[in-house]
């Protein structure tokens, strides 16, 4: 009797060591969709500001667009935390990049690259942080536009999303996406593609910010509501015609 | 492979005359790419010189079983030149075992792929003239390629095998891209798929 009761607790202590409850194994609250594209002068990215608790939307003010050093904009959907720590470890970055004082700034190559590393090494050692991540910037009049997700799989294109994005807005960009967008043009298709993701994606909210990142500088917009139409007669009445089995 | 990358490419050159194929866990292949052309680097540095097929084969098997414990999800296949300016194959599993092949093919439409290629190259096994090459030292310059075709009829070969896969395997993607190795140097064409 003595003896199952002590081993019990070894046994947990084994399987359940200080180190392993340190990991993700499941993200807590979460960011959908981010979009990203080149436009004419820079980046344009857009994301909501809603933060999930599981299927709760908990948090409606989520900041998920951020600067890093001059020439580059990062936006991040997934585990909110797991974002914020990597933006301090790319503000750390920035620093010490800062203080050899030589001219040099990293750009988003460099970073977006910077970030490939971390995320791949932390997906080995099991360890991943949870967020898939979209990289824009410019630097010396090349356009730079990436994304990283929590397993280490990178690449660029000409516009990007992460997670339900990929699946609704990506087609869309896929059709109407052009190398010289104005920027009307481009806040316009992000607009389109935000409207979409806010009817079809249920963790998406009607509040959404804007940022664009040009040789001068990032600039993240005030956040705002999209139009909506919700009186189609299909929604008023979504069951009539169908009539159901029983 | 999921179909957000559309247009990154799943080749990358190794040396002047090799190049790389994968199938697998991108970030691994890439992890695993950035370190061979680092070791390739030094070889050129240390010798002068570019690394030979052979060469540049052992190293992705020593370095792929180098993690034979955690190993990189890459399945790939490297095509080079031999000393004879001859084309050859490389085909690999994911811990480092290789075999130098007349022809490979790998990946989800791979399984597809490899009975066609056997087929129509007649070759009842491709190590059948590679094995007289090996143990009765026929100098493959006085020899035949294992798949005697021309140029024009391989890279149709390999537009109709990539057409065919596309018709049952969910995860060949919209575009193939055909790097042509010959000693006149390297050349990329691209082919859409799925246009229907």
């Amino acid at each position: 009797m003595m003896k199952e009761n002590n081993s019990a607790p070894a046994k947990m202590n084994l399987l359940l060591s200080p180190e392993d409850s340190q990991r993700t194994l499941s993200p807590y609250v979460t960011g959908t969709s981010v979009v990203g594209i080149k436009y004419k002068d820079g980046i344009l990215m857009a994301a909501d500001m809603g933060g999930s608790y599981g299927s709760t939307l908990r948090y409606k003010s989520v900041e998920r667009m951020k600067s890093v050093g001059k020439h580059s904009l990062i936006g991040a959907s997934g585990e909110i935390s797991d974002f914020q720590e990597l933006l301090r470890y790319l503000d750390d970055l920035i620093l010490y990049d800062n203080m050899w004082d030589d001219g040099n700034s990293l750009g988003p190559k460099e970073v977006h690259n910077y970030l490939t590393r971390v995320m791949y090494n932390r997906r080995n050692k099991f360890d991943p942080l949870w967020s898939s991540l979209v990289l824009g910037g410019v630097k010396n009049g090349k356009k730079y536009l990436g994304t990283v997700n929590m397993i280490g799989v990178h690449y660029e294109d000409d516009h990007l999303a992460t997670g339900f994005g990929n699946h609704l807005a990506r087609p869309i960009l896929r059709d109407e996406w052009k190398e010289d967008l104005s920027f009307e043009e481009g806040v316009k298709l992000l607009e389109k593609c935000m409207r979409v993701l806010l009817y079809r994606d249920r963790s998406a909210v009607n509040k959404l910010q804007i940022a664009k990142i040009t040789e001068e500088g990032v600039k993240v917009y005030d956040p705002y509501s999209l139009k909506t139409f919700w009186n189609f007669k299909a929604f008023q009445n979504p069951t009539v015609g169908a009539e159901g089995s029983w | 492979m999921s179909k957000e990358m559309r247009m990154s490419p799943y080749t990358e050159q190794m040396a002047d005359k090799a190049v790389m194929a994968f199938s697998g866990f991108q970030a691994d292949v890439r992890a695993l790419q950035k370190h061979l052309s680092a070791r390739h680097l030094i070889y050129q540095h240390q010798h002068n010189k570019q690394m030979s097929c052979p060469a540049m084969a052992q190293l992705l098997s020593t370095t792929l079983y180098f993690k034979r414990f955690f190993p990189y999800y890459a399945f790939n296949v490297l095509g080079d030149l031999d000393s004879h300016g001859k084309g050859c194959v490389f085909t690999y599993d994911a811990v480092g075992s290789y075999e130098r092949v007349g022809y490979s093919s790998q990946g989800s439409g791979g399984t597809l792929i490899m009975p066609f290629l056997d087929n129509q190259l007649k070759s009842p096994s491709p190590l059948f003239q590679l094995n007289e090459y090996y143990l009765y030292n026929i100098d493959m310059h006085d020899q035949d390629a294992v798949t005697p075709l021309s140029e024009a009829e391989a890279i149709d070969l390999v537009k109709t095998c990539f057409a065919s896969a596309s018709e049952r395997d969910i995860y060949t993607g919209d575009k193939l891209e055909m790097v042509v190795l010959n000693a006149s140097g390297i050349r990329h064409e691209f082919m859409d798929l799925r246009k229907d």
